[in-house]
């Protein structure tokens, strides 16, 4: 009985390094492949629009509705004490620190990720990134640079927008809907909110746009199995990639702050 | 015994490869004829894909040389290989067109990577080439517009773009109607006779294989078992080769 749980917790762990090795060698492909010439500036930047300006609505929304959310909240807690005054600086940390380049990154995720993996699995499935070997073009080259590139490049630009209009949903609630003081809200934000916690948060969302799109790339590139492969592919590639932001968003985190 | 060698441009040399402990390739030598059709017959599933997969380095042996022009290609870095392979075309069994591009552009694209043509030529090669394939005013559709046939006169047209000296198909009359099937193999005798190629073709498509092989070669068990003329194929005595080209159920050959 024990034996054989400690050889199921061998495999598993057998499974993840091997898996978590694979992902290496494909970004180490990736990094040797970004320098050679020639650069495919036209592939680059048609993937920079399909992350970055595609995934802007869904940003906008998300971090409007999350920074109005958190001002409610913490007028509730922070009334308690009459600290209210401090609601303005408490939105813009969370969004800035956290909140911006996580959420940004698991919605970009769900979007760009998702399509990532499904894109390259069905040209996996197809033959297709076979035919880029025998046309003597590198697949990784043509296919997941761009993506890598992309994925680094616009996720700290989303994160910024994000943290903007989370700022100003946070505004229009805190002063117009719960009557804070504008003077004193902006003050205080100002007063507590640091350069620092911006850039930060937008070193976290570079990192968190090489999870996403290398996982992505990944999960599609090494697809088997057909129609229901390419479905499994997708489906792994956005649960491992959210999990892996959120762990690494906690040793960011303690790095950096 | 001073017999003469024909010129072979692709040889396979005791190759070996398993895919998870299971053995696909078990010593299999083959010489491929410079210039010539050869068709490489057997079950679906024997590793005819396997092999073919082999000539042009997308897999490599694990034990064994694969010769391209007298070069062991599983010895090659990246770089070496690439230049290999724009001596290539390869036809899939799906046609493998790049579903993002239209069909012009998916002609043209071993033309963009590879050469250093204005896009005016490219154009008139791409036309060319399509109308070699008797493709007209496609050049404009998207891959998922055509018909299964058209696709693989695309992909013919595609692999052609370079003017390779060797050809590969996987299984080009898999999938389709007697009548496209007929046109394909056709397709595959002219080119053959237009650009002097050495022509690799995988099938299991018997009345296909007679119709364009200049040679037959049958892959059994891992190995090449039969290497010769569509006639002395035909008449051969091994019990397998007879089982598999009049395509009966019972004999030595177990169905998977």
């Amino acid at each position: 009985m024990i034996i054989k749980t400690i050889e199921i917790i061998g495999l598993a762990l057998i499974r993840f390094i091997e898996e978590f090795g694979r992902v290496m060698f494909l970004f180490l492909a990736t990094i040797v492949w970004m320098f050679r010439l020639p650069f495919r500036l036209h592939a680059i930047f048609k993937q920079m629009e399909f992350v970055g300006v595609n995934s802007l609505l869904v940003v906008i929304l998300t971090g409007t509705f999350t920074g109005a959310v958190l001002a409610l909240q913490a007028y509730h807690g922070f009334r308690l004490f009459s600290a209210e005054s401090l609601v303005g600086s408490t939105v813009a940390l969370a969004m800035t620190r956290e909140l911006g380049p996580v959420l940004t990154s698991l919605m970009v995720t769900g979007r760009a990720g998702s399509a990532m993996a499904a894109e390259l699995g069905t040209m996996r499935v197809t033959e297709q990134i076979d035919a880029l070997y025998t046309m003597a073009a590198n697949p990784i080259k043509y296919l997941v640079v761009p993506r890598v590139i992309a994925g680094v490049l616009m996720l700290p630009v989303l994160t910024i927008i994000a943290d903007f209009v989370g700022i100003i949903g946070g505004y229009i609630v805190g002063v117009g809907l719960l009557n804070i003081n504008s003077g004193i809200y902006i003050d205080k934000m100002i007063e507590i909110v640091e350069l620092d916690d911006i850039f930060n948060g937008l070193v976290k969302a570079a990192c968190f746009g090489l999870i996403l799109s290398l996982v992505g790339c990944y999960k599609g590139f090494y697809t088997t199995g057909g129609a229901q492969g390419v479905g499994r592919a997708t489906t792994q590639a956005v649960v491992i990639a959210s999990v892996s932001i959120l762990i690494s968003d906690y040793f960011l985190t303690a790095a950096m702050f | 015994m001073a017999k003469e060698e024909p010129l072979s441009i692709i040889e396979l040399i005791d190759v070996h490869k398993s895919f998870k402990g299971q053995k696909v390739l078990d010593g299999l030598n083959l010489r491929i004829e410079t210039g010539k059709i050869t068709v490489i017959i057997g079950q679906s599933g024997g590793g005819k894909s396997v092999f073919l997969k082999h000539t042009i380095g997308l897999l490599k042996p694990d034990q064994g040389e694969v010769l391209v022009e007298g070069v062991d290609i599983s010895r090659l870095n990246d770089r070496q290989l690439n230049d290999v392979r724009k001596n290539f075309g390869m036809l899939f069994q799906g046609a493998a067109l790049f579903d993002s591009m239209t069909v012009g552009e998916n002609v043209a694209f071993p033309l963009r990577e590879h050469t250093r043509l204005k896009q005016h030529d490219i154009q008139e090669i791409v036309e060319r080439k399509l109308r070699q394939v008797g493709l007209k005013g496609v050049a404009h559709k998207m891959p998922s517009e055509l018909s299964g046939g058209m696709k693989k006169r695309v992909g013919l047209a595609r692999a052609l773009a370079l003017d390779p000296k060797i050809i590969l198909f996987d299984e080009p009359t898999t999938g389709l109607d007697p009548i496209t099937a007929d046109a394909i193999d056709r397709l595959i005798v002219d080119t053959q006779e237009h650009t002097n190629a050495t022509c690799v073709v995988i099938s299991h498509d018997i009345e296909s294989t007679f119709k364009i092989a200049h040679t037959v070669a049958m892959l059994y068990h891992g190995k090449i078992i039969e290497v010769g003329k569509p006639e002395d194929i035909r008449s051969s005595e091994d019990m397998a080769l007879q089982q598999f080209i009049r395509g009966k159920a019972e004999g030595p050959i177990q169905i998977v």
